[in-house]
C-alpha cells in the first residue's frame, strides 16, 4: 500500500505534469487549427455514430480471429513438440509455418490472401467476402507469433513435472494435457493478452482489401469533412476496447496467484 | 528366464551419460514385500537405479525385470509398467496448480480410469490414513515441506503400485519435517510394501530395511543385512563411507 505521503506526491507530480503538456500543446503555433480538425466536438459527435458503427466490424474480425488463432497457434506449439524421428514432417512444417508466417508483413499477406485467392478462380475459396480473407490474414499471422507464445510456455514448465506424471502412468499425451499446459497457459496469459491487443489493432489494415471498419470509416468522414475528429473517435475506442480487457487479464492473473501461492499455513 | 518369486530382478545393467558411466552392471534382487536401502554418496548411481527401474531412463544394455515381466524388452506398454511402480522424488513434484485430492485422483481417473467417484474416495481414505484429510482442498503451495511430501506419496499410493521407489524423499526438507515423512515410509513397510529406497538417513535405513546395498561409482560394492553393513562393513570402501558419515554426525 502506498502511505499518505506517497499518494500526495503522486497526485501533485500527475497534475503538474499533465498541465505542463496541455499548456505546451495550447502555446503551440497551430494550436487553434488543431484543435479544430481533431477535436471539434461538433465533429466528434457527428462522427462517432459512423466509426462505432464500423468498429462493429473491427471487434467481430479480431473475435473471430482470436479464437482460430488460440486453437491453431496451441496445435503448432504442440506439433512443433512431437519427438521422433517419425514426426519430422510435421514439425519442420510446423517450424517453416511459424518462420514464414512471422516473417512477412501483415499488409503483404493481406494482399496475397486477398487477391491472390480470388485470383485463383476455385469455387468455394475463391468467392469469399474480403473481411474472410483480413481474418485468414490475420489469424496465419498471428497464430505464428502465438504459438511461440504457446511453445515459451510450454518450455518453461521443469521437466521434472512431466517426470511425475509420466510416473504415475499417464501418456505423453495426457501429461501434456492436464499438467503441463494448464500450468503453460497460465504463465503466457500476459505476453498472449499483448498478442491480442496487437491484433485488435492490426484488423485496422484489413481496410487495404476494401471494407470499412473503424479505421477506413474515419477516413472517409475526414475527406468528406475535411475535419479529422474522427481519426480520434477510432482511436479513443481501440483505446477503450483493450483497457477492460487488460484489467480482467490482471484480475485472472492475481486472483490465481492469490489461490495457489503461500498465504497462511492455517 | 525369471523367476517369479522376485519382485524385481536387475541383471547387469549399465546406464552412461554422455562419458559418464553412472551404472557399471549393476545386479540386483528384490523379493516380494523386501525393504531395500540404497546407500552410497551422491553421484553413485541411486537416483538413476530408481529411475530405470521405473523407465524414466533407458537402460544402454543389461535387463530388468518386474514381477517376472522384462520391462526392458522392446515395445513395452511403458505406461502400464508404470502404474505398477509408485515413484516419489526428492522435490515432490506436486502438480501446483492443482489441489492435493486433484493431485491425487487425476492419474487413477485417467490412467486407471476410474470414475471420480471412486477416485476421491480412495484419495480421501489415503489423506485420512496419513493425516492429511483437512488438507484436501489446499494447493501444495500452501503445505509445509513435509506435507508435500506425504500428499506425494499418497498419490503413488493412490495407484495402488505393487512396487514404491522412493528417491530420497527427505533430503529436500527441514530436519523436523523429516520424521513424519519417514513414519509413513515405516508404515508402507510394516504393510508389507516392496520398496527400494535411495536414502541418506543412515539411522533409518539401519532401522526400516531388510536388506542395505552400498552404492560406489555405479557398481554395488557391499550389501547385506543392515547389522552387517553398519556395524561390520567388509570392503575397505563401504567402510570409509560409513566414517564419513559418523564424521558428519549423520549416525
Amino acid at each position: 500500500m502506498l502511505g499518505r505521503r506517497a499518494v500526495l506526491i503522486s497526485t501533485a507530480s500527475t497534475i503538474v505534469f499533465f498541465t505542463a503538456v496541455v499548456v505546451a500543446v495550447a502555446l503551440s503555433p497551430g494550436s487553434d487549427i488543431v484543435r479544430e480538425r481533431f477535436f471539434s466536438w461538433f465533429h466528434l459527435k457527428q462522427a462517432a455514430p459512423e466509426v462505432a458503427d464500423a468498429f462493429l466490424l473491427n471487434i467481430r474480425m479480431f473475435v473471430i480471429a482470436e479464437v482460430f488463432i488460440l486453437v491453431l497457434a496451441l496445435l503448432i506449439a504442440i506439433v512443433r513438440g512431437i519427438p521422433g524421428p517419425v514426426f519430422f514432417p510435421l514439425r519442420a512444417g510446423a517450424i517453416v509455418f511459424t518462420d514464414v508466417f512471422r516473417g512477412v508483413p501483415l499488409i503483404l499477406v493481406l494482399y496475397l490472401i486477398g487477391f491472390g485467392v480470388p485470383g485463383l478462380g476455385l469455387q468455394y475459396f475463391s468467392s469469399r467476402s474480403e473481411v474472410t480473407y483480413g481474418i485468414v490474414a490475420l489469424v496465419l499471422v498471428y497464430s505464428a507469433y502465438v504459438a511461440e507464445v504457446y511453445r515459451a510456455g510450454i518450455d518453461s514448465i521443469h521437466e521434472s513435472q512431466t517426470a511425475a506424471a509420466r510416473s504415475l502412468g499417464l501418456s505423453r499425451w495426457q501429461s501434456l494435457r492436464f499438467v503441463v499446459l494448464p500450468q503453460a497457459v497460465r504463465r503466457v496469459i500476459p505476453p498472449l493478452l499483448n498478442d491480442f491487443i496487437g491484433l485488435q489493432k492490426d484488423t485496422a489494415l484489413v481496410s487495404v482489401l476494401g471494407s470499412i471498419e473503424a479505421a477506413r470509416a474515419a477516413q472517409i468522414y475526414g475527406a468528406e469533412q475535411f475535419n479529422y475528429a474522427s481519426y480520434v473517435v477510432a482511436a479513443a475506442l481501440f483505446v477503450l476496447i483493450t483497457i477492460p480487457l487488460a484489467r480482467f487479464t490482471d484480475h485472472l492473473i492475481e486472483r490465481d496467484r492469490r489461490r495457489r501461492a503461500a498465504g497462511t499455513v492455517s | 528366464m525369471s523367476d517369479g518369486a522376485e519382485a524385481i530382478r536387475l541383471d547387469a545393467v549399465r546406464k552412461t551419460f554422455g562419458t559418464n558411466e553412472v551404472l557399471r552392471g549393476i545386479d540386483l534382487s528384490v523379493a516380494p514385500e523386501e525393504v531395500i536401502c540404497l546407500i552410497g554418496a551422491s553421484g553413485s548411481g541411486k537416483s538413476t537405479l530408481l529411475k530405470c527401474v521405473n523407465l524414466l531412463e533407458s537402460v544402454d544394455s543389461g535387463r530388468i525385470f518386474v514381477g517376472g515381466e522384462e520391462i526392458t524388452a522392446p515395445g513395452v506398454d511403458v505406461n502400464r509398467i508404470r502404474r505398477h511402480i509408485g515413484i516419489v522424488f526428492q522435490a515432490f513434484n506436486l502438480f501446483p496448480h492443482m489441489t492435493v485430492l486433484r493431485n491425487i485422483t487425476l492419474a487413477p481417473i485417467r490412467a486407471l480410469k476410474l470414475s471420480r467417484t471412486d477416485a476421491e474416495r480412495r484419495a480421501v481414505d489415503l489423506l485420512e490414513r496419513f493425516g492429511l484429510a483437512d488438507r484436501k482442498d489446499e494447493y501444495p503451495d500452501r503445505l509445509s515441506g513435509g506435507q508435500q511430501q506425504r500428499v506425494a506419496i499418497i498419490r503413488a499410493l493412490a495407484m495402488e503400485p505393487d512396487i514404491m521407489l522412493l528417491d530420497e524423499v527427505t533430503s529436500a526438507l527441514d530436519p523436523e519435517l523429516v520424521a513424519e515423512v519417514l513414519n509413513v515410509i515405516r508404515e508402507l513397510a510394516e504393510r508389507g510394501m516392496t520398496m527400494l529406497i535411495a536414502t541418506h538417513e543412515m539411522g533409518f535405513a539401519r532401522d526400516i530395511a531388510d536388506r542395505v546395498c552400498f552404492l560406489d561409482a555405479g557398481t554395488i560394492a557391499e550389501q547385506g543385512p543392515p547389522e552387517q553393513i553398519f556395524s561390520a562393513p567388509q570392503n575397505p570402501r563401504t567402510r570409509r563411507f560409513l566414517q564419513r558419515i559418523i564424521e558428519a554426525g549423520r549416525l
